[in-house]
C-alpha cells in the first residue's frame, strides 16, 4: 500500500474523554511531545464531576496515516475512555472564545468598538484609554478580529483554544 | 470486611499475596522501609536483594518472560527510582509485564525538594504503560490491583505504583480484593471481528507465494497461543519466520520454519518476506531492524496484520486487512475458519514457492569456517547451543553479536525460554534477567550469553546470585571489542575504531572466584567442549570466559537503510553501494 510520505497534510479536531486524575494531561501532551506529533490546540476541563469524566479538545495535523496512529495512541492510554474524530465522523461545531485587550483614544478607539460591534464581540471591561472585548466564533474568526484590531491598539490576547461538539442527537 | 487496621505496607504485601505474587525484587532505603519492615514479619513473599536497581528490573523482567506471570520491583525513592528507568523502558519497548513499586518521600513534603525526592510519576511517564501516586491509604488496594491488571493485560508493560512514605505508615481498615475491582476505563479488545476474520482466510486461500511472519505478541499471548500458531503454519504447510522477540513461539528446528528474519536474519526469511505475496504477520511490529528500507519492504505483497494494540498497526507499514485482536483468540479464529470453509492452498504455487525458499536455503546462510585452535565465535555458541539442547534450557543475553549469534544458531522449540532486550537493546540485561529465570526454575539451565563489554554494566549482581546461590551460568564470547559497534565502524566509518576496544578487562576467572563462582577460561577449540560439559555440570554460578577470534563480524547483514535483497552474506561480500544518508542517520 502506498507510503505515508505521499499523503496529505490534514488538520482534524479530536476529542477525547478521560478519566480526571492526576497526571492525565501530562499524559496526553507527552504522547504529542513524545511522538513528534502537532498540536495546534488543546483544551481540558471537567465535564461531568459526578463520574470524574474530563474532556480534551486537541486540534492537530498530519498525513491521515499520522492520524490514525494518533487516535490509535490516545485510545491506548489507559484513563482514556473514548476517543473521537470530530472532522472525520460527521458534522460538528467549533467553537473559540477570544479576549482581546485594545488600547488608545480617538479615531482609532472609535473604530476599535465599531468593528467589535460588527464581529459581535461584546465589551466586558473599559477605561477612557482601553477596552477589552471578549468573542466568540470559529477560530478563524477570531484571527481576523485580531487581524483588524492590531493598527488600532492591540496590546493583549487570551484565546482558549477549541472546543467542538458533534452535531445531532448523539453524545461521545 | 474485617475491621482490623492495618498499616498500608502491611496492606501492600496483602496485595502482593493476593496477586500470587511469590518473588521481588528490590533494594531497601528510607521511603520503604516500612515496605522491608512488612516483608521482614512475613514468609509468604521471598525478596530478592539485586545490587544496584536495574538489576531488579531486568530480574524481573526475565521472571516475567520465563513464567508469564508478572515481575515485581520495589526501590526506593530518588535513585532507587531512577536506577529503575532503563529496565522500565526496557520492559515498556518489549512489551513485558512488570509491577513497580517506588518509594516516595510523604506527601505533605512533596515538591519540597525534599531529601531522596524525585518527580517518579512525572520522570516514568513515558517510559511506562500507566504509572500511580497513591496519595490516600483508602486507593492503595484498588491501585495495586488495578496495576496488576494493566501490566498483564492487552499489550503487557511495566506499570509504577509510587508510594508516599505517609501513606505506607498510615493506617486503615478497607482493603478490597483483587476481584472486587474493574478498572474504569481500561478494556483492551482480544476478540477480531468475524468479518475480518472471513477476509483473511479469504485472502490466505488466494496466496501463491504466502508467509506467516510471527513475534514477541505470540509469546505475549501464551504458550496455547503459540501451539495455535505450530498448528495454522502446519495445517497451511506455509513458511514461518520469527523475529528476535518471537523466537521459541514456533518450533526453531521445524523444517517450516525459516530463522529469524531482519537485519541479521537468514537469506531464506529475508528474500521470502520480499518476495512473498501474501504475509501474515502475527504479533509483530514491523520494526525497522525488520524492514529495512521501508519504501522497498516487500513491496508486492498483500498484508495482515494481527495486534492486540491498534497502534501497532499502520504505524511503519501500511497494511491490507488489520485485525485487532490477542494472537491466540485470532489464530483459533482462523483456524477454525479455514477448516469450516475446507480452504486449501493452490499446491502447485505453494511447491513452486517453497523449491524458491529450498534454494534460498541451499545457500546455507549462516555457514563458518572453523579452522585450527582459534575459536570462532559463532562455533562457540553453536557448541554451546548442541551441548546443552537436550537440558531445554533458558537462554538469556547481553546486546552485540553475541546476542544476535545465539539468535542464529540456538533453535529454540518452546516459547519463554529466550530473553533479550531487542527493542531498546539494554547492554547489562542479560545475566540479571537470567537471576530473575534462575529463581522461576530453580533447577534448569539457565546461561547468560554475554559480550565482554555487555557484562561489566551490571557486573555487580555476582553478588546476587552468590547470595541465593543461582547457579547461572554467563558463557561470555570474548572477543575483547565492542563488537557489534567495531563491525558497524568497520563496515560504515572506513575502519576508524573509535572507542570501541575492551581495553584493560579484568581477569575473569578470578572476578568469578572472588564473587564466590567458578571462573572457567577456554582459549583452544580443541578445549570448548569439555570445558562446556565442565560449565554444564557444575552445581554453583560459573563464568566461562571463551576467547575468540576478535575482529569477525557478524552476518548476514542488511546494512542500515538498505533493502531486504541488498544483504551481505560474508567478509567477501562489500556494502554494495555507499550507504545512503537516509541510511547512515539509522542507528
Ligand atoms: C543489536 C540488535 C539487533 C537486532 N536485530 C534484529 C533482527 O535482525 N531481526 C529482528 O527481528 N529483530 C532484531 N532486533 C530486535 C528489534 O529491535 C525488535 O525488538 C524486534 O524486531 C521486535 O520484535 P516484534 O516485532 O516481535 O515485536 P515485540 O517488540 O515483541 O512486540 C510485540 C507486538 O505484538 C503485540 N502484542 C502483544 N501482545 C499481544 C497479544 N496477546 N496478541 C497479539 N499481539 C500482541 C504488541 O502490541 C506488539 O506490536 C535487534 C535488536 C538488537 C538489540
Ligand atoms: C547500555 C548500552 N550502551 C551502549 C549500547 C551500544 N552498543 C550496542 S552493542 C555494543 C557493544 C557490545 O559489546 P560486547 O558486549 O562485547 O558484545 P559483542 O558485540 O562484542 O558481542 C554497544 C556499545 C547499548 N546497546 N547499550
Amino acid at each position: 500500500m502506498a507510503n505515508h510520505k505521499d499523503q496529505e497534510i490534514e488538520a482534524r479536531t479530536i476529542a477525547v474523554l478521560v478519566d480526571n486524575e492526576p497526571g492525565v494531561l501530562a499524559r496526553v501532551i507527552g504522547l504529542f511531545s513524545g511522538r513528534g506529533y502537532n498540536i495546534e490546540s488543546l483544551t481540558v476541563s471537567e465535564v461531568d464531576p459526578r463520574q470524574r469524566f474530563s474532556r480534551i479538545t486537541v486540534v492537530t495535523s498530519g498525513t491521515p496515516q499520522i492520524l490514525e496512529q494518533i487516535k490509535a495512541q490516545l485510545d491506548r492510554l489507559v484513563p482514556v475512555h473514548r476517543v473521537s474524530d470530530l472532522t472525520m465522523d460527521g458534522a460538528s461545531v467549533e467553537r473559540e472564545l477570544a479576549l482581546v485587550k485594545v488600547a488608545g483614544s480617538g479615531d482609532k478607539r472609535v473604530e476599535s468598538l465599531r468593528i467589535a460591534d460588527i464581529f459581535r464581540a461584546r465589551v466586558v471591561d473599559s477605561s477612557h484609554d482601553h477596552f477589552v472585548f471578549e468573542m466568540t466564533g470559529k477560530s478563524e474568526k477570531l484571527d481576523v478580529f485580531i487581524d483588524l484590531m492590531q493598527p488600532l491598539g492591540l496590546v493583549d490576547v487570551s484565546r482558549t483554544g477549541v472546543v467542538a461538539i458533534s452535531r445531532g442527537p448523539q453524545g461521545l | 470486611m474485617s475491621a482490623e487496621q492495618k498499616t498500608g505496607a502491611e496492606m501492600l504485601i496483602r496485595t502482593l499475596k493476593d496477586q500470587g505474587v511469590d518473588v521481588i525484587f528490590g533494594y531497601p532505603g528510607g521511603a520503604v522501609l516500612p515496605i522491608y519492615d512488612a516483608l521482614f514479619q512475613q514468609n509468604d513473599i521471598q525478596h530478592i536483594l539485586v545490587r544496584q536497581e536495574g538489576g531488579a528490573v531486568h530480574a524481573a523482567e526475565g521472571y516475567a518472560r520465563s513464567t508469564g506471570k508478572v515481575g515485581v520491583v520495589l526501590v526506593t525513592s530518588g535513585p532507587g527510582a531512577t536506577n529503575a528507568v532503563t529496565g522500565l523502558t526496557d520492559a515498556l519497548m518489549d512489551s513485558i509485564p512488570v509491577v513497580c513499586l517506588t518509594g516516595q518521600v510523604p506527601t505533605h513534603l512533596i515538591g519540597n525538594d525534599a531529601f531522596q525526592e524525585a518527580d517518579t510519576t512525572g520522570i516514568t511517564r513515558p517510559c511506562t504503560k500507566h504509572n500511580y501516586l497513591v496519595k490516600d491509604i483508602i486507593d492503595l488496594p484498588r491501585i495495586m490491583h488495578e496495576a496488576f491488571y494493566v501490566a498483564r493485560s492487552g499489550r503487557p508493560g511495566p506499570v509504577v505504583v509510587d508510594l508516599p512514605k505517609d501513606v505506607l505508615q498510615g493506617k486503615s481498615d478497607h482493603y478490597v480484593a483483587p476481584e472486587e475491582v474493574t478498572h474504569r476505563s481500561y478494556r483492551p479488545q482480544t476478540k477480531a471481528e468475524d468479518h475480518k476474520i472471513a477476509e483473511a482466510v479469504e485472502m490466505i486461500a488466494q496466496a501463491k507465494r504466502p508467509i506467516v511472519y510471527a513475534g514477541g505478541g505470540v509469546i505475549n499471548a501464551g504458550p496455547k497461543a503459540c501451539e495455535l500458531l505450530t498448528r495454522f503454519v502446519r495445517t497451511l504447510g506455509v513458511p514461518c519466520t520469527n523475529t528476535l522477540m518471537g523466537l521459541g513461539a514456533y518450533p526453531g528446528s521445524d523444517p517450516q520454519f525459516l530463522g529469524m528474519l531482519g537485519m541479521h536474519g537468514t537469506y531464506e526469511a529475508n528474500l521470502a518476506m520480499y518476495n512473498c505475496d501474501v504475509m501474515i504477520n502475527i504479533g509483530a511490529r514491523f520494526d525497522d531492524r525488520v524492514t529495512g528500507r521501508l519504501d522497498e519492504f516487500s513491496p508486492r505483497s498483500k498484508k495482515i496484520h494481527v495486534d492486540i494494540d491498534a497502534s501497532s498497526i499502520n504505524k511503519n507499514v501500511m497494511v491490507d486487512l488489520p485485525i485487532v485482536g490477542d494472537a491466540g483468540s485470532v489464530l483459533e479464529d482462523l483456524l477454525a475458519a479455514w477448516q469450516a470453509r475446507k480452504l486449501e492452498l493452490d499446491q502447485k504455487a505453494l511447491k513452486a514457492w517453497w523449491q524458491k525458499i529450498e534454494e534460498w536455503r541451499a545457500r546455507d546462510c549462516l555457514k563458518f569456517e572453523q579452522k585450527g585452535q582459534e575459536i570462532k565465535p559463532q562455533h562457540a555458541i553453536k557448541r554451546l547451543y548442541e551441548l546443552t539442547k537436550d537440558r531445554n534450557p533458558y537462554i538469556a543475553t547481553e546486546v552485540g553479536q553475541h546476542q544476535m549469534w545465539a539468535a542464529q544458531y540456538f533453535k529454540f522449540e518452546q516459547p519463554n525460554h529466550w530473553m533479550t532486550s531487542g527493542g531498546l537493546g539494554t547492554m547489562g540485561y542479560g545475566m540479571p534477567a537470567a537471576m530473575g529465570v534462575q529463581r522461576a526454575h530453580p533447577d534448569a539451565l539457565v546461561i547468560d550469553v554475554a559480550g565482554e563489554a555487555s557484562i561489566l554494566m551490571n557486573i555487580q549482581e555476582l553478588s546476587c546470585i552468590a547470595q541465593y546461590n543461582l547457579p547461572v551460568k554467563i558463557f561470555i564470547v570474548n572477543n575483547q571489542w565492542m563488537g557489534m559497534v567495531r563491525q558497524w565502524q568497520e563496515l560504515l566509518h572506513g575502519g576508524r575504531y573509535s572507542e570501541s576496544y575492551s581495553a584493560a578487562l579484568p581477569d575473569f576467572v578470578k572476578l568469578a572466584e572472588s564473587f564466590h563462582a567458578v571462573g572457567i577460561r577456554c582459549e583452544k577449540a580443541d578445549e570448548l567442549d569439555d570445558k562446556i560439559m565442565e560449565m554444564i555440570d557444575t552445581p554453583k554460578p560459573v563464568v566461562f570466559d571463551c576467547l575468540v577470534t576478535k575482529d569477525e563480524n557478524c552476518f548476514p547483514m542488511i546494512p542500515s537503510g538498505a533493502a531486504h535483497y541488498e544483504m551481505l552474506l560474508g567478509p567477501d561480500d562489500k556494502v554494495g553501494k555507499p550507504i545512503s544518508e537516509e541510511g547512515m542517520v539509522l542507528v
